[in-house]
């Protein structure tokens, strides 16, 4: 039997791939400064960790592999929307690799599972998507950025967009976990009418006909729903196969909507309302610019997930410029982050006392622009908004 | 009532796409004794195949061919090349090997397609719905797959009652040995099954497409739910596999519809809400778990 040498040569074209995937970037100086990202790269979520790392990339690869003048290297690993090994790679990287500083998770479960391993190491975790409210309350810590926003802002946002657009009954939706409880108590938050359902989607759930015939029994004036990545991608689909579109409105935080739901969801979205931070036709130099680079570097428009990481990439950019280009001393990187000291792509962007974004959110409207749908930003909701969980938090 | 009756009919179609994967699963593991993890991805494969040649040619008709066509090669060569040097081995190995298989497939997809979901739009006739009932709306793509799957669950019991090739397949089950004596070439009935089994899962990943979204590691996520379906039947049983995979859909769209409903008359609403989505998840593996304890062998074991 020739057993053995199938299973090398499946060995060897296995590493192969892996490492053409990877496509780790090469500097001409010695030992850079290595930044873990965790992220999701594989599953109905892969493309949203995707378009992070490659906005990371993109930054780093902007300024000759510096940030803030620091040369640095991502050490870029798939966490598959699975807890546990987020948990494992985390803990591989601090003790084998001696990685002190991480970025990319993008669901709030994984979060929850990698940041703590990585402060108790005396780590830095610079948060670019998710933003769980325990973290934001209670169990904020020194070592702990947010640079997108904490979970609620997206939902109290759409909440408050709901109150703009007159609707008084409204039926509410988002998996159950823990940014979809985030969801629906962000959007209860500041939304004024009443809410007809509530109800719990699973993380892995495909087919939303169950959902679909309680919205159509219930009539609300709106559906407000949470659900990032393929899992709206089949939602949006199956509402608008139910028939649903015409009769009922939608009003949705930025997540069910990226570009790349847009394109794969194609007319079916058509008028429908988004809360958003931030938006490709931002008219500001920064946007300006990581637009149309990261559309020359990869062909496509950068989704919200692309914009956070750059503004991730760029804050920690300032911190390091601010320490003396390491994290061994965290108080200093810390005292030079909450300067954030960086363009924002968003315009308006501090930290507030618990070290998550107060920024302003936006109405944005999906219309045909030359024949094609896009995002297009039409007012602001919020101003300098906050989170209700800052009031919690000792530092 | 109208209610009711929508969300029976959402969890039979439900069902129907589970059985079509779970009959797969459970033909190549009764015939052939072989847990094949990478099930799934052979869904994947026809989805995206399906999608890739719409995309190329906006023929439904080229589409479901390409997505058939592509998971039975891709399976039928899996077989030939990997599985085909596990039937003498442990289980584990076996586990192991379509283990491998899944990442490989995943990757693959990755670089062939990235990792961004793919599109595939419906055809004008299939988008709208039609009243299954005055006041009852319900998708036409959704009847459609209903149909097809009765449709498959009819024509695979012919197969495999009424056929010669259905008599070597319940004859291989039983008697392996036997049937090898017999001069029938045992090795060109397991890849036929297997590229049947691969066809099925293939039918569904192209029924899937419009539906859900077609993106790399959807295979992953049904797998489990077809597990269930294939335990709660009973290994190898293709009847089993029908019932168990309606039993499944049923229960599970009933309780994500009417869990928190119900619970919300003993206690306040966002517990019940909570409580109810929780329930709602658990309940097909709590289903599994009683069936297990009262018929360890799953309701309609093959070899009883």
């Amino acid at each position: 039997m020739n057993a053995p040498i199938t299973r090398r040569g499946v060995l060897a074209a296995g590493t192969a791939l892996a490492a053409a995937s990877l496509g780790t970037p090469a500097f001409a100086q010695g030992s850079p400064l290595r930044i873990g990202v965790i992220t999701t790269l594989s599953g109905p979520g892969g493309y949203l960790g995707a378009d992070a790392r490659d906005a990371l990339l993109l930054a780093a690869e902007m300024a000759d592999g510096r940030l803030g003048g620091v040369p640095v290297r991502f050490v870029v690993e798939d966490d598959a929307l699975r807890p546990a090994l987020g948990k494992q790679i985390a803990e591989r990287l601090i003790r084998n690799e001696r990685i002190r500083l991480f970025t990319g998770v993008i669901f709030s479960n994984v979060l929850g599972a990698v940041a703590p391993d990585v402060l108790d190491g005396n780590g830095v975790y610079v948060s670019c998507n998710a933003g769980p409210s325990n973290f934001a309350g209670r169990e904020c810590h020194r070592n702990y950025f947010v640079i997108s926003w904490q979970n609620d802002n997206l939902h109290e946002s759409a909440g408050a967009l709901a109150n703009i657009m007159a609707y008084r009954r409204v039926f509410i939706l988002a998996p159950n976990y823990q940014a979809g409880r985030d969801a629906l108590a962000g959007f209860r938050r500041l939304f004024q009418g009443t809410v007809t359902n509530e109800v719990y989607t699973r993380l892995d759930q495909t087919d939303y006909a169950a959902e679909m015939a309680q919205i159509r029994a219930a009539r609300p004036d709106a559906v407000y729903h949470f659900h990032p990545g393929g899992l709206g991608i089949a939602f949006i689909r199956q509402y608008a196969q139910a028939g649903l579109l015409g009769t009922i409105p939608q009003v949705l935080p930025a997540p069910s909507m990226s570009t790349v739901t847009l394109a794969a969801v194609g007319d079916a979205a058509e008028g429908v309302n988004l809360s958003a931070h931030w938006n490709a036709d931002f008219d500001n130099q920064p946007s300006r610019r990581f637009v149309a680079a990261f559309r020359q570097r990869y062909n496509r428009v950068p989704t919200i997930y692309a914009q956070q990481a750059f503004d991730t990439a760029l804050a920690i950019g300032a911190a390091l410029r601010g320490a003396g280009g390491t994290v061994d001393n965290t108080e200093a990187f810390r005292t030079a982050m909450l300067r954030a000291d960086f363009q924002s792509t968003r315009g308006n962007f501090r930290f507030g006392p618990n070290q998550h974004p107060i920024q302003d959110w936006f109405a944005v409207k999906i219309e045909r622009v030359g024949g094609q749908l896009t995002h297009v930003t039409k007012r602001r909701i919020l101003e300098s908004h906050a989170d209700a969980h800052a009031g919690q938090c000792r530092i | 009532m109208a209610l009711l009756l929508e969300q029976l009919l959402n969890g039979v179609q439900f069902g129907v796409m589970l059985f079509l994967l779970a009959a797969g699963l459970t033909l190549v593991f009764g015939i052939m004794g072989i847990i094949n993890l990478a099930h799934g991805s052979l869904y994947m494969i026809g989805a995206f195949a399906a999608a890739w040649v719409a995309a190329q040619t906006g023929s439904v008709l080229l589409a479901l061919l390409g997505g058939l066509a592509a998971a039975a090669v891709v399976g039928m060569a899996v077989e030939y090349v990997v599985l085909r040097r596990l039937y003498a081995r442990d289980h584990l190995d076996q586990v192991l090997a379509t283990f491998g298989l899944i990442l490989f497939f995943n990757q693959g997809m990755t670089i062939l397609f990235g990792r961004q979901p793919l599109f595939v739009d419906l055809p004008e006739f299939l988008s709208g719905a039609v009243e299954v009932l005055p006041g009852v709306p319900y998708p036409v793509y959704r009847l459609l797959i209903i149909a097809v799957g009765l449709l498959v669950a009819f024509g695979l019991w012919l197969l495999i009652q009424k056929t010669r090739i259905g008599m070597l397949v319940r004859a291989g089950a039983t008697h392996r040995e036997m049937v090898r004596a017999l001069g029938v070439d045992i090795r060109l009935l397991y890849t036929l099954v297997f590229g049947l089994g691969a066809l099925l899962a293939g039918l569904a990943g192209v029924m899937a497409g419009p539906v859900y979204s077609v993106n790399v590691g959807m295979g992953e996520q049904i797998l489990i739910l077809t597990f269930v379906v294939v335990v709660i039947g009973g290994l190898g049983s293709i009847r089993g596999a029908m019932y168990g995979a309606l039993l499944v859909g049923i229960v599970d769209t009933l309780l994500r519809a009417y869990a928190p409903g119900l619970l919300r008359v003993v206690m306040d609403a966002s517990q019940a809400d909570m409580l109810g989505a929780g329930l709602a998840s658990m309940g097909v593996y709590l289903l599994m778990a009683l069936v297990l304890l009262l018929r360890p062998r799953g309701l309609f074991p093959a070899h009883a």
